[in-house]
């Protein structure tokens, strides 16, 4: 079992952290930012692409990470793969000693730098999370026999956000249900946000970590905000009126941690190329 | 019906580069009803490449080009190309391709077939059926997620839409400019059930729905 799985099955407050993979080979900055993460937090995602741009593959730099001793979560999407490639590198990770998988259906290509690309959606995040327990069992999805057989620690995504709330609270319960142990959400800002989510989703059967999200400038706030991501107008001022906008922003995630960690399973920090502040934010916030 | 669009002239001239006497193709069936390939637009087409010197030896809307049976019995244009050296066919790639069994002549397509869609009115069209050969609409109250989802995501949503609207932006709004924001269709669905947020479906069959090209044999 993985640490990040006993860190689930504990009772114990869940800290996990994302680092994205650069556009190339050069793997020099990402390490020294992997560095001042270890023994800090419980698992580190490994994005696959986001935002749709190509960078050099997740499961590469999870293996990495692995042997400079974090504990990986391999983010593992449907839009660049079928089925044959989904359950293949399923079994590549699991070869590698990575058992921690994040399972989401990816940014659409058209979002992206390569628009021109053909989307796969094989599989989509249910069956993907469906599948990866049909692996488990020793077979495929084809119901060929396996030799060897994988052991993973699954994941989904949820959209605290999204209206109506009750279409993500259904989509939790089928993945749930598809095989999902734990969820990382899209971040919140908003304290009433958390507090409906909160409400939503304390009986589901898996553990649920919210994101923070550093809003490390002005600009990129008022970005989040534009695309839907609803930053309270509190939070704008003061990054508006701050000298240091990044300390300013970190002050803010320090705040929401403090406040909904003792309502909530865990946090995850999206801090985009800032995670050398991460330990600092979670000293001040006291975890 | 088959929804098309015409390509631009450029291309089209680029295409007919080094051909003189060409010989124009309209279908009365979708092109028509899509003013892309019917009576008007092959008069404006043939306006178009007399000015750029083109000699056209003849027009003609046929009826149903995709329709190898009802084109056989209409073939009296056959004379006419002749003197051709090029067909340039102002219907889809079905259309383009029937007449291809029957004529062995050089054939330039006018056309951009985009999709299987709904006119809501000339110039607004949508697509709503992927011709997937397993149509799970009965499961869906009526709304197919395979094709107007953007991801296609038979499960249910994923988490990028906003105010009811997909993260991508549709393509025939793109083609045109229009800025007409397509519906989640897991939106629609929620609103008139919440079944399909509750069963799980099974990974599709494509076998049944993509290349090579699929054919009834009977």
């Amino acid at each position: 079992m993985s640490r990040f799985s006993e860190r689930l099955k504990s009772k114990k407050f869940i800290i996990t952290c994302e680092i994205f993979p650069p556009k190339g080979t050069d793997l020099t900055n990402l390490l020294k930012k992997a560095k001042a993460l270890k023994g800090i937090v419980d698992g580190v995602n490994v994005t696959d692409s986001q935002r749709a741009i190509m960078r050099i593959s997740p499961l590469a730099v999870c293996h990495i990470l692995k042997e400079k001793g974090l504990e990986p979560i391999f983010q593992l999407i449907c839009r660049d793969r079928n089925r044959i490639a989904l359950q293949s590198d399923l079994l590549g990770a699991s070869a590698l000693g990575i058992e921690n998988i994040l399972i989401l259906s990816g940014d659409h290509p058209t979002i992206g730098d390569h628009p021109e690309a053909k989307p796969v959606y094989d599989l989509d995040p249910v069956q993907l999370l469906k599948t990866a327990r049909v692996l488990e069992k020793g077979v495929d999805l084809a119901g060929r026999r396996l030799k060897g057989t994988p052991k993973f620690c699954l994941g989904a995504v949820a959209n605290p956000s999204f209206e109506p709330l009750e279409l993500q609270v259904l989509m939790m319960e089928k993945k749930v249900r598809a095989g999902a142990e734990f969820f990382q959400t899209q971040p919140i800002f908003a304290l009433r946000t958390f507090k409906d989510f909160q409400k939503k989703v304390s009986k589901l059967e898996a553990k649920v970590i919210i994101s923070i999200f550093l809003l490390k400038s002005l600009k990129l706030a008022q970005l989040m905000d534009e695309i839907g991501l609803k930053i309270p107008k509190e939070y704008l001022k003061r990054l508006e009126k701050a000298e240091d906008p990044l300390k300013e922003g970190m002050n803010i995630a320090v705040d929401l941690i403090k406040e909904i960690k003792n309502e909530c399973d865990g946090v995850h920090l999206m801090a985009l190329g800032k995670e050398e502040y991460i330990p600092e934010i979670l000293k001040r916030a006291n975890l | 019906m088959i929804i098309s669009e015409q390509k631009p002239k450029e291309e089209i001239l680029e295409m007919l580069k080094g051909k003189k006497r060409v010989f124009i193709v309209g279908c009365a069936a979708c092109a028509t009803k899509c003013q892309t390939g019917g009576e008007d637009e092959v008069k404006e087409m043939k306006k178009v490449l007399q000015k750029e010197g083109k000699k056209i030896t003849g027009t003609i809307v046929l009826d149903t080009p995709c329709d190898e049976r009802i084109m056989k019995k209409d073939l009296s244009f056959l004379p006419a190309l002749k003197n051709s050296d090029s067909l340039l066919i102002m219907a889809c790639g079905v259309g383009l391709q029937t007449i291809g069994k029957l004529i062995d002549r050089p054939l330039v397509p006018a056309l951009n077939p985009l999709f299987a869609g709904t006119t809501e009115r000339i110039g607004r069209y949508y697509e709503y059926c992927s011709l997937c050969g397993d149509c799970l609409l009965d499961k869906f109250e009526g709304l197919c997620p395979l094709t107007r989802c953007a991801k296609g995501l038979l499960n249910g949503p994923c988490g990028g839409a906003r105010d009811g609207k997909c993260e991508v932006n549709p393509a025939p709004a793109r083609r045109s400019g229009v800025n007409d924001e397509i519906d989640c269709v897991w939106a629609l669905i929620y609103e008139k059930t919440k079944e399909p947020l509750k069963a799980y479906y099974e990974p599709r069959d494509y076998k049944k729905i993509l290349m090579p090209g699929r054919r009834v044999v009977r």
